[in-house]
């Protein structure tokens, strides 16, 4: 052991004497800080912020709300400034992001979030700029938006654009609403219901029912896509529309789609598109020339909008030119030099628009078109063709790499898109799951795929490596990934089903939160 | 192409290592004559300074709340100050680009905030439980409707006529989809309005708003009493949450969903979203409410810790049985919200809540003597309606030519409302300063004069 003149020690200890395992007298480890909740930090009394005091003529609550004034206590806690910034700043070292390292959740999109968007959303003629002002005075703000639309119809080459609906999952219901309002209009009140394929995510059918239709499930083959013949059978004068994902969940391309198109429109019915992997083909493939009706954006998967730990999305949808007349309100409506933003379904008299209704209070989630925006216009069309063609390249670099060492659902001979769905097979009598493996990969240092989705596949796993990682990242990723294979190979299952060990938390006990649900703190 | 870190010569090797020479063959699946040979005609990449530039010009074209010479715009969404660090917190990696918390291990900050906010959101609306959020304040309107036809099995909401115009129209349009029936009460711009004798046997929920949107304040205990009388539910909206640092909550009021929105705390105008919806209920119906619910358990440790929970009634496992067809919430506004509340505190809520009020007070005083100005709002928070002499939206177009952002005509939301067209919704806050106050007075008197 070297030490300098004062003592100390200059290289690390030996693993002799290291202590292991051996709690630490504050329950912390290292940068691994135990945080308490802020009702258990912080009081009633406390704040963090200074507001000018009340002028002289302010009454009291009593007075100037008689029956109405909050008499007791509401029980929030409060943390001065300091004490905020660190109990968050210590929460937030609790979560894995994107920045932090590779996020290849499949379906989910985790790329890169480029941070002049957030600069750009935040400038104050866009983020303090009110819903109600006269529209005289946001002229920017609605140039912006359509803006926005321009480019979203140009490369789905659709006719008419619904930017309010809130997430893709309400880009969904906004797209279904206006098929059923196009067959309300035309007065096919018996179509009532909706072909959706079994490998589909579960907004689909949800979405369906909501809008008070039945679905009718069409069976998938073996790699979640849909033959012409299926639809065919499935098809009758009773369909409103079908719901088909493309690329699909399996992260492979419809190949039949134009058939499956046509044999819809022949039955008199929509197509509606779900349109959460259009970040694989975006700069590509129109989906307006593939015969789609409706199909909703996710703003935070194609166009790197923040997920924000769960939200806020952006769920536009664009429409052909069959059902273009039936977006719902707010729309833009080219008026001279400038759009103007109809908000009132009267305010367009009778003619050939019928707005359906109102997905959401005031326009949509603006913040997040300004993000978009800032994003397509950083990549252009040469940019936005790229990312697609990286996303598909390195999904199918991973697919080639670990074609031998883990299962893939399809075969091996069978190229993917965005993202490369691999099944159980290779885990069958080792002992260790689909689950054990993912929480393994925690351990490691990587964020898992998507898991036990779609439920075409046993035991799922779907890789979406996204454009944003480079060859480094996904040489790492697939080195380690062998490994972990050849663990399982060599029977160390014990790796798998006690991981992950070195996180802030193990395994929760889901099963017992879901029984005896604890869903606030309370005073004891 | 600064976000695009592979290079040509990845490419190639990446290529040669899936066993293609060209790119196209993957995709090899889309019909050979839908793939296309030229690229969209959009513009080229763009650098950052340029993409700066060109969303400037866009921006400078607006007029901002903080340009403005006076700003009183509200109905549903208010210019609020927001602490530096609200900001600061959210824009960090580990909150910003992380996903839905499916991985619990790893997630663990952006559940405890869950945990924290359904925490908050409870205590503030005076009930059991909340969700970990919903898109905004009228979507959560409409999902708190149809979960009253689940719990009650019954069809029939009764909607008040001084529910925000929007909110109803969403309500409107979810019903007309779902198949729910809907009694539309008229506006009652004096906010007079008998709603307990509509509720019969049939019906499932009655909602109302307090402030409501001509902002007039109500006590709904006798409502309350008269829908549960009925075994109908009690649904109360909020659009202003400020309001509940000052005013009794609606679960004191005996409602039995409180619905949202938080756009005051947390978020900015943004030109309408992204928000966050508050959705509070009684402990009895969770298994009935939509949306992301975080709960507290314990790992294989045994040490206290978050996952998401209750996910049976979700889409993801329900599919076509699912309570809503929700996939996700609003998780960085829900984040913004709560670091907002927790720096105010129950103090500076309260605070923030009196200081509001004592600004539309003195607005509402200065405005009330102009001739041609009527008071139609006797009891507020901070926002009132005035007559006018004249009809309300020209009158605001010509003091926006001023600068001055005087209210939102009511007819802009009620249109074709005869009586509504004179009518002007004011807002004040906390920002609004004694010189903007008087500079609207003059300014609306020299307009009505």
């Amino acid at each position: 052991m070297s030490m300098n003149r004062q003592g100390r020690k200059t290289q690390p200890g030996t693993p002799e004497e290291s202590l292991g395992d051996q709690p630490t007298h504050s329950g912390n480890r290292g940068l691994l800080i135990e945080e308490p909740l802020l009702f258990e930090l912080g009081d009633t009394q406390t704040t963090g912020v200074d507001l000018p005091d009340l002028p002289e003529s302010a009454h009291d609550n009593e007075t100037r709300f008689g029956d109405l004034a909050r008499r007791e206590p509401i029980g929030l806690a409060g943390l001065s400034e300091p004490e905020t910034l660190r109990h968050y700043v210590r929460l937030s070292q609790k979560n894995y992001s994107i920045d932090t390292g590779i996020y290849p959740l499949g379906s989910c999109t985790m790329k890169h979030n480029p941070r002049l968007n957030e600069n750009m959303a935040r400038l104050p003629g866009f983020m303090d700029i009110h819903p109600l002002q006269p529209q005289s005075t946001v002229r920017g703000a609605i140039e912006l938006m359509d803006e926005l639309a321009h480019w979203l119809l140009e490369l789905t080459n659709m006719k008419a654009i619904a930017l309010s609906p809130k997430a893709g999952a309400h880009g969904e219901l906004c797209g279904m609403m206006a098929i059923k309002a196009a067959h309300e209009h035309a007065g096919h009140d018996q179509r009532n219901i909706v072909l959706v394929p079994d490998s589909a995510h579960g907004t689909n059918p949800a979405t369906a029912a909501l809008v008070g239709y039945r679905v009718r499930s069409v069976p998938a083959q073996k790699d979640g896509t849909v033959t012409a013949q299926s639809v065919k059978e499935a098809l009758g004068d009773d369909v409103a529309a079908i719901m088909l994902t493309n690329p699909n969940t399996g992260g492979v391309f419809e190949r039949e789609i134009v058939e499956i198109a046509e044999l819809i429109h022949e039955a008199g019915a929509f197509f509606y598109c779900d349109g959460a992997n259009f970040n694989a083909i975006a700069g590509k493939v129109r989906p307006g020339d593939l015969g789609v009706d409706a199909m909703h954006f996710n703003l935070h998967k194609t166009f790197s909008t923040p997920h924000g730990g769960g939200g806020p999305g952006s769920g536009p949808v664009v429409l052909s030119e069959r059902l273009a007349a039936f977006a719902p309100v707010p729309f833009l409506l080219h008026d001279g030099e400038d759009s103007r933003l109809i908000e009132n379904a009267g305010d367009v008299g009778a003619g050939k628009l019928h707005p359906f209704g109102r997905m959401t209070a005031f326009h949509g989630q603006f913040g997040m078109f300004t993000r978009a925006m800032s994003y397509m216009m950083s990549h252009g069309a040469d940019g936005l063709r790229q990312a697609s063609e990286d996303a598909v390249l390195n999904a199918n670099y991973i697919r080639a790499s670990l074609s031998e060492h883990m299962s893939l659902a399809f075969g091996e001979d069978h190229i993917c898109m965005h993202e490369v769905l691999f099944d159980d097979e290779f885990l069958r009598d080792t002992g260790v799951t689909t689950l054990d493996l993912a929480k393994a990969m925690i351990d490691e240092g990587f964020h898992p795929m998507t898991v036990y989705f779609p439920l075409i596949v046993h035991g799922a796993m779907l890789i979406e490596p996204t454009e944003s990682e480079s060859k480094a990242s996904l040489d790492q990723f697939i080195e380690v990934m062998i490994a972990l294979t050849r663990d399982i190979r060599e029977g160390r299952s014990e790796v798998f089903t006690a991981a992950p060990r070195f996180t802030p938390r193990r395994r929760l006990d889901e099963t017992g939160a879901a029984r005896k649900p604890v869903l606030r703190w309370s005073p004891e | 192409m600064r976000y695009l870190p592979l290079s040509k010569q990845d490419r190639r090797d990446m290529l040669a290592k899936v066993g293609v020479e060209h790119i196209d063959e993957l995709f090899a699946d889309v019909p050979k004559d839908k793939l296309l040979s030229d690229l969209p005609e959009l513009p080229l990449h763009a650098g950052e300074m340029e993409v700066e530039q060109r969303l400037s010009r866009m921006a400078a074209r607006n007029l901002s709340a903080g340009e403005a010479r006076g700003f009183f715009v509200g109905a549903g969404a208010y210019w609020h100050h927001v602490p530096a660090t609200v900001d600061h917190l959210i824009r960090r990696s580990e909150f910003l680009t992380a996903y839905t918390p499916y991985q619990p291990e790893i997630s663990q900050g952006t559940l405890q905030v869950l945990f924290e906010f359904q925490t908050q959101v409870a205590l503030l609306t005076g009930m059991e439980v909340a969700n970990a959020s919903m898109y905004d304040g009228s979507t959560a309107t409409a999902e708190a409707v149809l979960m009253a036809r689940r719990v009650t099995r019954r069809n029939k909401a009764i909607l008040s006529g001084n529910l925000h115009p929007h909110y109803r129209d969403v309500v409107q349009n979810m019903a007309h989809f779902s198949g729910g029936d809907l009694v539309l009460c008229d506006p009652a711009f004096d906010g007079a309005e008998e709603l307990a004798a509509q509720i019969d046997d049939e019906t499932a929920c009655v909602v109302v708003q307090t402030p409501d949107f001509f902002g007039h304040l109500h006590e709904y205990s006798e409502l309350a009493k008269a829908a549960h009388d009925k075994k109908a539910l009690l649904i109360v909206v909020v659009t202003e949450i400020v309001s509940l640092g000052a005013l009794k909550s609606p679960g004191e009021m005996g409602a039995d969903i409180v619905v949202c929105e938080g756009q005051s705390l947390g978020c900015g105008l943004d030109f309408g979203g992204p928000y966050v919806g508050l959705f509070a209920t009684r402990q009895k119906y969770i298994r009935q409410m939509p949306g992301r619910l975080c709960g507290r358990t314990v790992d294989a440790d045994g040490k206290s810790g978050f996952v998401l929970t209750l996910s049976t009634r979700e889409q993801h496992i329900r599919r076509e049985k699912a309570t809503s067809n929700i996939c996700t919430n609003s998780g960085l506004m829900a984040l913004a919200f709560s670091i907002h509340l927790t720096l105010l505190g129950e103090k500076g809520l309260r605070h923030l809540a009196d200081l509001n009020h004592a600004n539309a007070a003195r607005l509402a005083e200065k405005l009330a003597d102009i001739k041609g100005v009527e008071l139609l709002t006797r009891r507020f928070f901070n926002e009132f309606t005035l007559k006018l002499s004249r009809p309300a939206g020209a009158v605001v177009d010509v003091l926006a030519e001023h600068k001055i952002l005087a209210g939102v005509p009511v007819s802009r939301l009620l249109p074709g409302e005869k009586e509504a067209e004179n009518l002007l919704l004011v807002a004040a806050t906390e920002r609004v300063s004694e010189r903007q106050m008087d500079q609207l007075a003059r300014a609306l008197k020299e307009e009505l004069a």
